[in-house]
C-alpha cells in the first residue's frame, strides 16, 4: 500500500447550503414586491439582510417559513431549497416547516399572561410533542441556550409579561429554540430594545451560530457588521449584492451598496 | 468625499471636507518645506532654515488635529465603506505627511550645522531630489483628491528617480571625502541631506499606496521590492 500518488484526492468539503432561493417571487395583490431573487445560505453561519423600508426583507425571510401565503392576497413564484428540498412541493406541510424555521419577531411576543415556563414550552405543546418526562429538560436547555436561564430560574412560573423587552426577546428565542428547529429567522430583532439587551442578543447569536442557521433582518448596519458572516443588500425587491460582511461594507462592489451604506444621495 | 453623491447628513459631509482640506494644507505644506530646506542648505542661508523648522509646529498641529476629528467621526458616524477607508486613510497620511515635516526640518538642521558652507558638487543633485519629490508629493496629493489611482501608481514608480539620485549623491560625497581630509566634516552632513531626501520619497511611495488602497480597496503595501535604498 505504498502507491500514495494512487490515493484519493482529499476534496476540501463544499460548505454547505442550508437555503437555496431560486428565482423568488412575491406579491401583494399586484404590487410586486420580489423580483426574482437567487440567494445560497449558507449552513451555520448567520446571514444578515440589511435594505431599505420596504424593499422586501421581511416578505422574503417569510417566504423561507411560508408565512408569506398565509395573507390573503400574496402570491408567490420560484424554488425554495431546503436542505435540497423544495419547501413549496405538495408534500410540504406548512406547519411542521415552521417548526424546523423558527422565527423571532420585531417586538417581542411571549403569550404575556402565560408562565415563564409554559411560554418556553408553547410550541411544543400546541403540536402535542412533550413528553412530562422532557420538560424540564427542554425548558433548561432552551432558556439556557437563550442565555435566559440565570435571570429566570427562580421565577419560571411567573407570567412571560413581566419580564423586560429584552428578556421577553430573549424568552421568544427559547420558545423557538424549544421545538428544535433547524434555522431561525429574525426579523429586526433588537429594533425594540435598549444596548445593553442588544448586546446581550448579538452575544447569544454568536453561540447559536453553532447548532443553527440563521438569517436575520436588521436596519442596523452596525449590528450586520457585528453579528454576521455573510450580509445581503436587498434594494426595490432585487438582491443588489451578497458576499462576506467584511468585504460588503468595507470594500462593496456595487455603487448602490455603497451608496446606501454610506448614507448617501443624489 | 468620494463619487459625485453627496450624504443626506449635511454635518458628516462637511466634517469629511474639512479633513480633506486640512490634509490638503498639510501637503502643500510640507512641500514648501522640502523646498526650502533644500534652498537653505543649497544656498547657505540660516535665516531661511530657521523659518521652515517654525513651519513645522503648523504641521505638527494640522496632524494632530485631523487625528482628533477622525477619530470624533469614527466614534459619531461609525462610517462604512469608501468613507470608512477615506478616514483610516486620512489618518495614516497624516502621519507620513508629519514625517516628511520632520526630515524636512532635519535637512535644515544640517544648514545650520554646515556653517555657511556652500553644498557645492551635491548641490545639484540635492536639488533635483527635492524637486522630484516636491513634484511627486504635488501629484500624491492630487491623486488623492482626483481619487485617481493611475497617478498614484506612477508616483510610486518614479520614487527610483529619487533613490538613483540618492545613490549618486552618496557617490559623489564618497569620492571627494576621500581625496580631501578637509571635506570629512561637510560630506557627513551633506550625505545625511540626501538620506533624507531619499526618506523623504519613501513616504511619498506611502502615500501613494494609501490613496489606491482608498480608491481600489487593494492593499499594495509591501508587495514590491521596496526598502532600503543603501550607499
Ligand atoms: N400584508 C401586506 N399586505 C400588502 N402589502 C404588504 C404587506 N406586507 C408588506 N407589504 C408591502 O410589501 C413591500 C415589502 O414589504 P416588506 O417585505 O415588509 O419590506 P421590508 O421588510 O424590507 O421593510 C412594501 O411595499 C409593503 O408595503
Ligand atoms: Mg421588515
Amino acid at each position: 500500500m505504498s502507491q500514495v500518488s494512487n490515493a484519493p484526492k482529499v476534496v476540501p468539503e463544499p460548505i454547505e447550503s442550508k437555503v437555496v432561493a431560486k428565482g423568488i417571487k412575491a406579491w401583494f395583490g399586484d404590487n410586486q414586491v420580489l423580483k426574482g431573487i437567487d440567494m445560497e445560505i449558507p449552513q451555520n453561519e448567520i446571514t444578515a439582510i440589511i435594505g431599505p423600508s420596504g424593499c422586501g426583507k421581511s416578505t422574503f425571510i417569510r417566504c423561507i417559513n411560508r408565512m408569506h401565503e398565509l395573507v390573503d392576497i400574496a402570491r408567490f413564484e420560484g424554488e425554495l431549497l431546503l436542505d435540497g428540498k423544495n419547501i413549496y412541493d405538495n408534500d410540504v406541510d406548512p406547519v411542521l416547516l415552521r417548526r424546523r424555521v423558527g422565527m423571532v419577531f420585531q417586538k417581542p411576543n411571549p403569550f404575556p399572561t402565560m408562565s415563564i415556563r409554559d411560554n418556553v414550552l408553547a410550541g411544543l405543546k400546541m403540536t402535542g410533542r412533550l413528553r412530562k418526562s422532557e420538560a424540564g429538560e427542554i425548558l433548561e436547555r432552551s432558556l439556557r441556550q437563550a442565555a435566559l436561564w440565570e435571570e429566570v430560574k427562580d421565577r419560571l412560573g411567573q407570567p412571560g409579561g413581566g419580564l423586560s423587552g429584552g428578556q421577553q426577546q430573549r424568552l421568544c428565542i427559547a420558545r423557538s429554540l424549544a421545538v428544535e428547529p433547524d434555522m431561525l429567522l429574525m426579523d429586526e430583532p433588537c429594533s425594540a430594545l435598549d444596548p445593553i439587551a442588544t448586546a446581550r442578543i448579538e452575544d447569544l447569536l454568536n453561540d447559536l451560530r453553532e447548532h443553527y442557521t440563521i438569517i436575520i433582518v436588521t436596519h442596523n448596519m452596525q449590528q450586520a457588521t457585528r453579528v454576521s458572516d455573510k450580509t445581503a443588500f436587498f434594494l426595490h425587491g432585487e438582491l443588489v449584492e451578497f458576499g462576506a460582511t467584511d468585504t460588503l461594507f468595507t470594500h462593496p462592489s456595487d455603487s448602490r451598496t455603497e451608496d446606501y451604506i454610506t448614507g448617501k444621495f443624489g | 468625499m468620494p463619487g459625485s453623491k453627496k450624504h443626506t447628513n449635511r454635518e458628516f459631509e462637511a466634517a469629511l471636507k474639512v479633513i480633506r482640506d486640512k490634509l490638503v494644507s498639510m501637503g502643500e505644506a510640507v512641500e514648501e518645506m522640502i523646498g526650502t530646506s533644500v534652498d537653505s542648505l543649497l544656498k547657505a542661508d540660516k535665516e531661511l532654515a530657521k523659518k521652515t523648522i517654525a513651519r513645522d509646529h503648523h504641521v505638527n498641529r494640522l496632524e494632530v488635529d485631523t487625528d482628533d476629528l477622525c477619530l470624533v467621526l469614527l466614534a459619531k458616524r461609525q462610517p462604512m465603506a469608501s468613507d470608512l477607508r477615506f478616514i483610516t486613510l486620512a489618518m495614516k497620511m497624516v502621519t507620513d505627511l508629519e514625517r516628511i515635516g520632520d526630515l524636512a526640518v532635519n535637512i535644515s538642521e544640517r544648514t545650520l550645522a554646515l556653517d555657511g558652507f556652500n553644498a557645492e558638487i551635491v548641490g545639484p543633485i540635492l536639488g533635483r531630489m527635492a524637486k522630484i519629490n516636491r513634484s511627486l508629493i504635488r501629484d500624491a496629493i492630487e491623486s488623492f483628491i482626483e481619487e485617481d489611482p493611475i497617478r498614484a501608481e506612477t508616483v510610486i514608480k518614479r520614487d527610483s528617480e529619487v533613490d538613483q539620485l540618492y545613490l549618486r549623491a552618496c557617490n559623489e560625497v564618497r569620492q571627494r571625502m576621500k581625496s580631501e581630509e578637509a571635506y570629512l566634516d561637510h560630506g557627513i552632513h551633506l550625505q545625511a541631506a540626501a538620506k533624507f531626501l531619499e526618506r523623504i520619497g519613501d513616504h511619498i511611495t506611502n502615500l501613494a499606496e494609501l490613496v489606491i488602497f482608498m480608491v481600489w480597496g487593494k492593499d499594495i503595501r509591501h508587495l514590491g521590492s521596496r526598502g532600503q535604498t543603501d550607499c
